[in-house]
């Protein structure tokens, strides 16, 4: 990097308030996220604050489809849990998944715009698949709030109190579709939460997830390489520095 | 009212793989032909940012959109059939090139001993080796008549190979390109196959090896094992596909016209002939009739049964009473194979869609059956086309789906584990087919396709042993921990599995056990012509584009050849 830049990302830094850890915004509820810039070391943030700058490029995060923090929160909640912040890296809520997946239920994967959605809906077998009257967003949605009334029923407590152990109860209920949902088992929430909880640590950054590529970096994933032409047939591993196509 | 355009010598109903080759094939021999596609203009230039899995892989960007059209299935007839409202088990192409845009590009040539299958294996077990259930059939055309289609197919796409797979048909030729390059893994693969005493090759390639020019004037560039093949488009034009072979070459000729957003809705019919097709601008709405000389059938599997079925042309088959033609022979493929786990590091997020080493020692009829229970086999082979992180989260049997054990297992065997595949032939039966839904209908008011279909004993028995070769393989190559497949019970259309659905529009040497002759020519409609994997009689265990790409090239001689002679071709 060059000099010039490292000065103008610092002073970046300093005039959106980043480095001095003094952004607090509105709506102070909710867990600590790190906050990993680019290279740098990790400043702590609290959760939930509006228009926060992501990187250099300033785009800002926020929730376009959750309308309260405590259902945002138990969205973040539940995705750590499915994938834990380690010793190999940060978890869900550190690449951002919560927020991926939120812009996700926004739109066309939220709405199912591109999956037959005409009845009649009849159960069916496990074998016939999805049968279920609902789009994604409303699965999301109805899953949140019930793992929230789990957690009342259970523990007389919000999920967001819970411990991670009974937070794990609670989701195992849910991936062996032993909670009562309305219109879809909680098996299949499951299913979507899990899978888009990979997607929101996997995909490309210009999702807004696998923050700073560290969901491909801990895998090793070099993600948008235009050629291993000359690497394929060599017969070590190749450790190479991952590339989003946000980079070009 | 729809509007009647001016009359054409053929039209072809899809533009992929096998509507490129007919329109090509026909607009250089002079006629004119207009191809009715009903996705968008596509090509390289739109594949620019196409390393992008969530986009492609995970969303189906440029799949069918099921919005407008699905399919509904059930396993068995005592089901009600309910819709595939998103796509899993197979992905369905939309757009030029179809599904040959998204494939990976291995191509194959079916056995000899496929396209005699009902002889040979009468012959060698007996008449009665499977039982009545069984609707195996000969083809209508043997290995050797289909050679110079092969031949003619492979130049087109420039297929990469080597000639050393002691079990193919005879060849007229080598490949056009040299084999794809070799890799670690692939090697090590190699190596426990020929310790085993089997007999490794190159699997056949349609992503390139070097830069090839085909007969057409055609460029096809070279591969850069980028490791984004399935699911995605080429952003080098490196892999083969309708869009820069045979598309371009039909349009140079000047007499092929190619519209989009056309989706034909109906092969219009007078007498004992067809008179075009009704086809609906799915941007503008307006409805128009293409008045064509010949009407060819080259969409996919689904849709040219769906065409003729809604269209009443032929008889529809009955599981009931064995009755019809139209329908029967639905097949699939199994997927037996084994998965190695290791503690060295494999660069398995490179590759090409068809990079791989594979054998056909447990294909077909090269080994005996006498002491088996079912017949046929797969290919059995090992491929790098590039995993990726989203769809690849490997991890050693018992451990949890989610949690802290599983992202450290996951991100641990990512580039430490990889499976050992088959592609398990398909034995058509008689409760498996293709009917029309009497609930579902598309986005046009037409019902939408019906699938009936399950795994076989046969399909087990096959399963469970070629898996265990697979494992023997995977076991030779020094895996500490090897896991054979899991044993198939029914059939689920979630996961995916693959897109080498076949059948429903058969191709026959009788019209009793058939849809189409073997110029793929309609039985009872001389100039009507249907080609697709849905022409093969049952799956081989192989890829089926090389065989479909053959057939094509058939099909395509037999539209030139009525347009100057007309009449049955046989």
């Amino acid at each position: 990097m060059s000099p010039e830049k490292d000065i103008s990302r610092r002073d970046f830094l300093k005039t959106t308030g980043i480095a001095a850890g003094t952004l607090v915004g509105g709506g102070l509820i909710g867990g600590l996220v790190g906050y990993n810039m680019p290279g740098k070391g990790t400043a702590t943030l609290e959760h939930g604050q509006h228009g926060t700058a992501t990187e250099e490029t300033g785009s800002p995060k926020a929730k376009m489809f959750f309308m309260n923090q405590r259902d945002f929160n138990i969205l973040t909640n539940a995705t750590e849990r499915i994938f834990p912040e380690d010793d190999l890296g940060p978890g869900a809520k550190g690449l951002d998944v919560p927020y991926f997946i939120d812009h996700q239920l926004a739109g066309q994967y939220g709405s199912n715009s591109k999956e037959y959605m005409h009845g009649p809906f009849g159960e069916g077998a496990p074998t016939q698949g999805y049968q279920s009257r609902l789009t994604r967003a409303e699965i999301f949605k109805q899953g949140v709030q019930k793992l929230e009334s789990e957690a009342q029923n259970r523990y007389k407590k919000s999920f967001n109190d819970l411990d991670g152990k009974q937070m794990d109860e609670i989701l195992t209920a849910f991936q062996k579709g032993e909670v009562q949902m309305s219109g879809v088992t909680s098996a299949l929430f499951f299913t979507l939460l899990r899978a888009a909880t990979l997607e929101g640590a996997y995909s490309d950054p210009i999702y807004g997830g696998n923050r700073n590529m560290d969901g491909w970096r801990m895998k090793g994933f070099p993600g948008h390489q235009m050629t291993y032409i000359t690497q394929i047939e060599d017969p070590k591993f190749q450790k190479i520095e991952p590339n989003s196509l946000g980079s070009h | 009212m729809a509007t009647t355009l001016p009359s054409v010598d053929v039209v072809t109903v899809g533009v992929g793989w096998t509507g490129g080759i007919v329109a090509a094939e026909c607009s250089k021999a002079g006629l004119k032909v207009v191809g009715l596609e009903r996705g968008q203009k596509r090509g390289t230039e739109d594949f620019q940012a196409i390393h992008d899995e969530y986009r492609y892989a995970i969303r189906y960007d440029i799949m069918q959109n099921l919005s407008k059209e699905t399919i509904t299935f059930r396993n068995n007839r005592n089901m009600k059939a309910l819709p595939m409202r998103q796509l899993g088990s197979f992905l369905l192409g939309e757009g030029l090139g179809g599904a040959g845009t998204h494939w990976n590009g291995m191509t194959y040539r079916f056995l000899p001993y496929d396209f005699q299958i009902k002889t040979l294996t009468d012959k060698h077990y007996g008449p009665n080796k499977l039982g009545p259930d069984y609707l195996l059939q000969d083809w209508g055309l043997t290995y050797d008549e289909l050679e110079p289609y092969f031949d003619k197919f492979e130049k087109t796409t420039g297929i990469s190979g080597d000639d050393k797979n002691p079990f193919s048909g005879k060849r007229s030729n080598p490949y056009p390109t040299g084999p794809m390059k070799m890799t670690p893994m692939l090697e090590k693969f190699e190596k426990a196959a020929k310790n085993l005493k089997l007999s490794p090759y190159m699997v056949p390639s349609a992503n390139v090896s070097e830069v090839y020019k085909n007969p057409d004037g055609e460029t096809i560039n070279a591969c850069q094992y980028c490791g984004f093949c399935e699911r995605f488009g080429c952003e080098y034009g490196a892999k083969s596909s309708a869009e820069i072979t045979v598309v371009p070459t039909a349009l140079k000729t000047g007499n092929f016209d190619l519209r989009y957003n056309a989706n034909v809705v109906e092969i219009l019919k007078q007498g004992n002939k067809v008179t075009g097709v009704k086809y609906v601008d799915t941007v503008s709405g307006e409805e128009f009739i293409q008045p064509a000389n010949v009407v060819v059938l080259t969409s996919y599997v689904f849709n040219n049964a769906k065409l003729l079925m809604v269209s009443k042309i032929g008889e529809r088959y009955d599981p009931a009473t064995g009755k019809g033609t139209l329908g029967r022979n639905y097949c699939y493929q199994i997927l037996p194979g084994a998965v190695g786990f290791f503690d060295e590091q494999f660069n398995t997020f490179m590759g090409a869609g068809s990079l791989g080493v594979s054998l056909d020692d447990y294909n077909g009829d090269n080994f005996d059956h006498s002491d088996l229970d079912f017949i046929h086999g797969g290919n059995i082979a090992l491929t790098q086309t590039g995993t990726r992180p989203i769809g690849s989260n490997p991890a050693p049997p018992d451990t949890p789906a989610w949690g802290p054990e599983f992202k450290k297992q996951s991100i641990y065997y990512y580039t430490r584990s990889f499976g050992i595949g088959a592609q398990g032939a398909s034995m058509p039966h008689k409760e498996n087919y293709l009917s029309l839904d009497s609930v579902y209908k598309d986005a046009y008011g037409l019902p939408l396709m019906q699938l009936t279909y399950n795994f076989t004993d046969q399909d087990r028995a096959l399963h469970k042993y070629i898996s265990a070769r697979a494992a023997d393989i995977m076991k030779e190559m020094g895996a500490k921990t090897v896991v054979p497949n899991a044993e198939i019970t029914d059939y689920n259309i979630v996961p995916y599995q693959t897109t080498h659905n076949t059948g429903g529009t058969v191709m026959s040497l009788k019209p009793e056990n058939g849809v189409v002759n073997n110029y793929l020519q309609h039985w009872d409609v001389e100039n009507l012509f249907a080609v697709s994997a849905g022409s093969f009689a049952h799956n081989s265990g192989y890829n089926p584009t090389g065989t479909l790409g053959a057939l094509a090239y058939r099909c395509a001689e037999g539209v030139v050849k009525y347009s100057k002679s007309g009449g049955s071709l046989v």
